[in-house]
């Protein structure tokens, strides 16, 4: 079902001065558009015209207009982009992995368990090694969906799907269970971890409630080693060549059962990093529904970034940062932050449909040009 | 995913089906030593299940089940089966040894589950009928736009916005109303997904997601910012169950399918008419056509685009009425991300159903027994945590996608663009 319709995410880019078109004023005119339309649903819902004006300046504000409004940027960013790094590089692979909740949901719960359980250990042992319990959770849940496409066919986007669901009810039973659950609560809720096996909040030394975390120097590295591995490495080569053509690919000598487990290891630990990320990052425990649907946010992200990890990485700052400006948004001009989730989807339509965007500003690009990427 | 014919099969080589098979003989058995393990020591007593309500005009004797010996019986068909798939595997009783095994397994569970108890397998059944409704409906939007080669990932955005138009078109003008806007904003939004996949050639998985975005942060919007301060919007009337005179008096299977609301009826009517429309109609046979080999039919004079465009429609209308049934069909009142997922399985329900609307509809209900079991099964309590009840149907569907239809075969123009030269 996917394979060939991710074509299009996987060519290989050449810029040229469309290519700029489409790199650059796409997405402007993209965010542009996203916002008056947003603009038009808050006035169909009886928001005035004051307070839309409010609203957008909360938006900016609460996203880039202050070192605190940066650091939440980041924060929300950094276990988006990580996620989205796994699915475009499942996406090259001709793997369309929905299951990166599922991965993020038994990433974060390892993580807490590895952290609470060798609470003795000094930082520089632990937090590496919850991380890394993380990223194997994440990539061996991940793998099940791979193991069984590999041998069986069974599809990965109802296996991933199944598995979404099954970690949400696994997650619910491990809270319960005594060895996690925290002392004394009835509810369900995991134990604390401990400050050694959190990721270091970066700016504390200025203000205590800066959270931007060490988490981001992790999304840096994720985005140079996927770039590294999707574009320089020769398994990168082999995933993006079953992903543009499997039956060209086993004739090439590329085993196809052994590059889709692959795959989907690769894309499950970086899920699994990015739910580590969250509970050692922001959380400092795991609660029912802690992964908050940024499994399913990271698809619009990887999508968005057109499975490129640079673009990958962009494409998470802009929704980490439409995330914080929408709290600011909530608090100041009492517009819901559901507002920014028609705002996400009105900007990626744009930018997924060149073609539509062509044809709302006609005067915006070269003429001569027809059809879309 | 080819099968190697020929003598060449050695130990390395296998036939896909062989292999197949041997995968399916392994579940069987293991399921086999399971239930001999975990079931049949504490299965004492007899297991009621009632057959028949005291308020049904046909009273039907309880079915009594003796706990122990079922349970060795079902565990050494199984076991039977099993050892069958790996000395002839590879024949055509592969996926109804599967069937069949599965069948019994959940038997022998309920039998375990029940015995010393009592337990209402009507109420169960019926139970299973509505559940499954959104699913299969669901699964019926996804079988019409794979069909003309569209895939549809959207399915769960438009059973979300046919939920809100329900409860507030149906808030303000009553039921039938509300019906009728939750299947026309379904259908905008099957035209919306069409316009984008087929004029401006959008990635139709991205155009999917993006719909799913669009219509869960729309309603989300609107039912935090209006719905909270006017309640009276999101206050819509429920359709009741409608009792077929002499049909619902069945025995068994008489509540399940004629003591029912709109929503079943519908659901079941539809999926009929889907079957008829695809598979012995003129149009249905083009709209197939363009999901195989678009340009073939673009060659015989069949418009591929507009086709297309009215096929989509068409599901997103399915897919609305199936997204009012969360509202006017249950609770008459609208919560944010309120389908939870069911389109998702839906579209498993489409896959496990081989892109058939029937297939669909039988596999909507298993989804529909498992999530119904699991709450009947919190009444009686096992010792099993519920939390592992509530994946059991997830297990099973991973199960049966893996063994039974593994290799189902999607439309072959599935999820690619067409550009008319």
């Amino acid at each position: 079902m996917t394979d060939l319709s991710m074509n299009d995410l996987m060519k290989a880019k050449v810029i040229g001065r469309t290519e700029i078109e489409d790199l650059v004023v796409v997405p402007l005119f993209a965010i542009i558009v996203a916002l008056l339309l947003g603009a038009v649903a808050m006035l169909a819902t009886n928001v005035d015209l004051g307070t839309i004006g409010l609203s957008y300046l909360a938006l900016l504000k609460g996203s880039v207009g202050s070192l605190n409004a940066i650091s939440e940027t980041l924060t929300a960013a950094a276990p988006l982009v990580l996620a989205g790094l796994g699915l475009a590089l499942g996406f090259r692979a001709g793997l369309f992995n929905i299951g990166a909740e599922g991965q993020i949901v038994t990433g974060g719960i390892a993580a807490v368990i590895t952290g609470f359980s060798f609470a003795g250990l000094p930082t520089l042992i632990l937090l590496p090694m919850s991380l890394l319990a993380g990223a194997l959770a994440g990539a061996l849940y991940a793998s099940i969906a791979g193991f069984l496409k590999a041998t069986t066919g069974a599809h990965e986007v109802i296996s991933t799907i199944m598995l979404n669901l099954i970690s949400y009810r696994l997650l619910d039973y491990l809270l319960r269970m005594p060895a996690i659950q925290k002392e004394g609560r009835a509810d369900p809720i995991s134990k604390s971890v401990p400050e050694a096996a959190e990721l270091p909040r970066l700016l504390s030394f200025l203000d205590p409630n800066l959270r931007v975390h060490a988490g981001i120097f992790l999304v840096l590295i994720a985005v140079a080693i996927v770039y590294w591995l999707l574009f320089r490495s020769k398994l990168g080569f082999e995933f993006r060549a079953s992903g543009e053509n499997a039956e060209a690919a086993r004739f090439a000598g590329i085993h196809s059962s052994v590059i889709i487990v692959a795959a989907m290891a690769t894309a499950g630990a970086l899920a699994g990093l990015a739910g580590a990320n969250q509970v050692l990052g922001v959380l400092g425990r795991a609660t029912p529904g802690f992964s908050a649907g940024l499994g399913f946010d990271a698809i619009a992200v990887a999508l968005l970034g057109r499975s490129h990890p640079v673009g990958v990485l962009f494409a998470g700052l802009l929704f980490g940062a439409l995330e914080a400006g929408g709290r600011q948004m909530q608090v100041d001009a009492g517009v819901s932050i559901d507002l920014i989730g028609i705002i996400q989807a009105l900007i990626i339509v744009f930018i997924a449909a060149p073609l539509l965007v062509r044809a709302i500003f006609p005067w915006g690009f070269r003429r001569d040009r027809e059809g879309g990427s | 995913m080819t099968v190697i014919n020929g003598p060449t099969a050695g130990t390395k080589i296998d036939t896909g089906k062989q292999r197949q098979a041997r995968i399916t003989g392994f579940i069987l058995l293991g399921i086999a030593i399971l239930i001999t393990l975990f079931f049949a020591p504490d299965a004492a007593g007899n297991a009621t299940f009632r057959l028949s309500r005291p308020t049904d005009a046909i009273p039907v004797p309880n079915l009594v089940v003796p706990g122990g010996p079922f349970i060795y019986v079902a565990a050494t068909i199984l076991a039977f089966l099993g050892v069958r798939q790996f000395l002839h595997g590879g024949t055509k009783w592969t996926s109804l040894s599967l069937g069949i095994g599965l069948a019994i397994a959940v038997a022998a569970f309920l039998v375990w589950a029940t015995a010393g108890k009592a337990f209402s397998l009507t109420g169960m059944l019926q139970a299973t009928m509505v559940r499954a409704v959104p699913i299969a409906l669901g699964g019926l939007a996804g079988v019409l736009s794979e069909r003309v080669a569209v895939v549809n990932i959207a399915i769960e955005g438009m059973l979300l916005a046919g939920a809100f138009t329900g409860a507030l078109v149906g808030s303000l003008i009553g039921g039938f109303g509300g019906l009728a806007a939750a299947i026309a904003v379904g259908g905008v939004f099957g035209f919306i997904l069409a316009a984008l996949v087929v004029t401006y050639r959008m990635d139709q998985i991205i155009a999917g997601v993006v719909i799913n975005l669009f219509v869960l942060g729309f309603t989300s919007y609107v039912s935090s910012q209006v719905f909270a301060e006017y309640r009276s919007l999101n206050n819509a009337p429920v359709f009741r169950s409608v009792k077929i005179p002499i049909l619902g008096d069945i025995p068994v299977i008489g509540p399940m399918f004629f003591n029912q609301n709109i929503f079943v009826y519908g659901a079941l009517i539809m999926v009929a008419v889907a079957t008829y429309y695809l598979f012995h109609t003129r149009l249905g046979l083009r709209a197939r056509a363009v999901g195989e080999h678009p340009r073939a039919a673009d060659t015989l004079g069949i418009n591929v685009y507009r086709t297309r465009y009215i096929n989509v429609t068409l599901a997103g209308m399915v897919a609305g009425f199936g997204g009012a049934w969360f509202t006017l069909g249950s609770v008459g009142r609208f919560d944010e991300g309120m389908t939870g997922g069911r389109g998702f399985i839906g579209l498993a329900a489409m896959i496990f159903g081989r892109w058939h609307p029937v297939g669909a509809l039988a596999a909507a209900l298993v989804f529909g027994f498992a999530d119904s079991l699991q709450q009947k099964l919190a009444l009686l309590q096992t010792p099993i945590p519920s939390e592992f009840l509530a994946m059991a149907p997830y297990i099973a569907t991973i199960i049966v996608v893996a063994g039974l239809v593994g290799r189902a075969r999607a439309p072959a123009a599935d999820g690619k663009p067409y550009v008319k030269e």
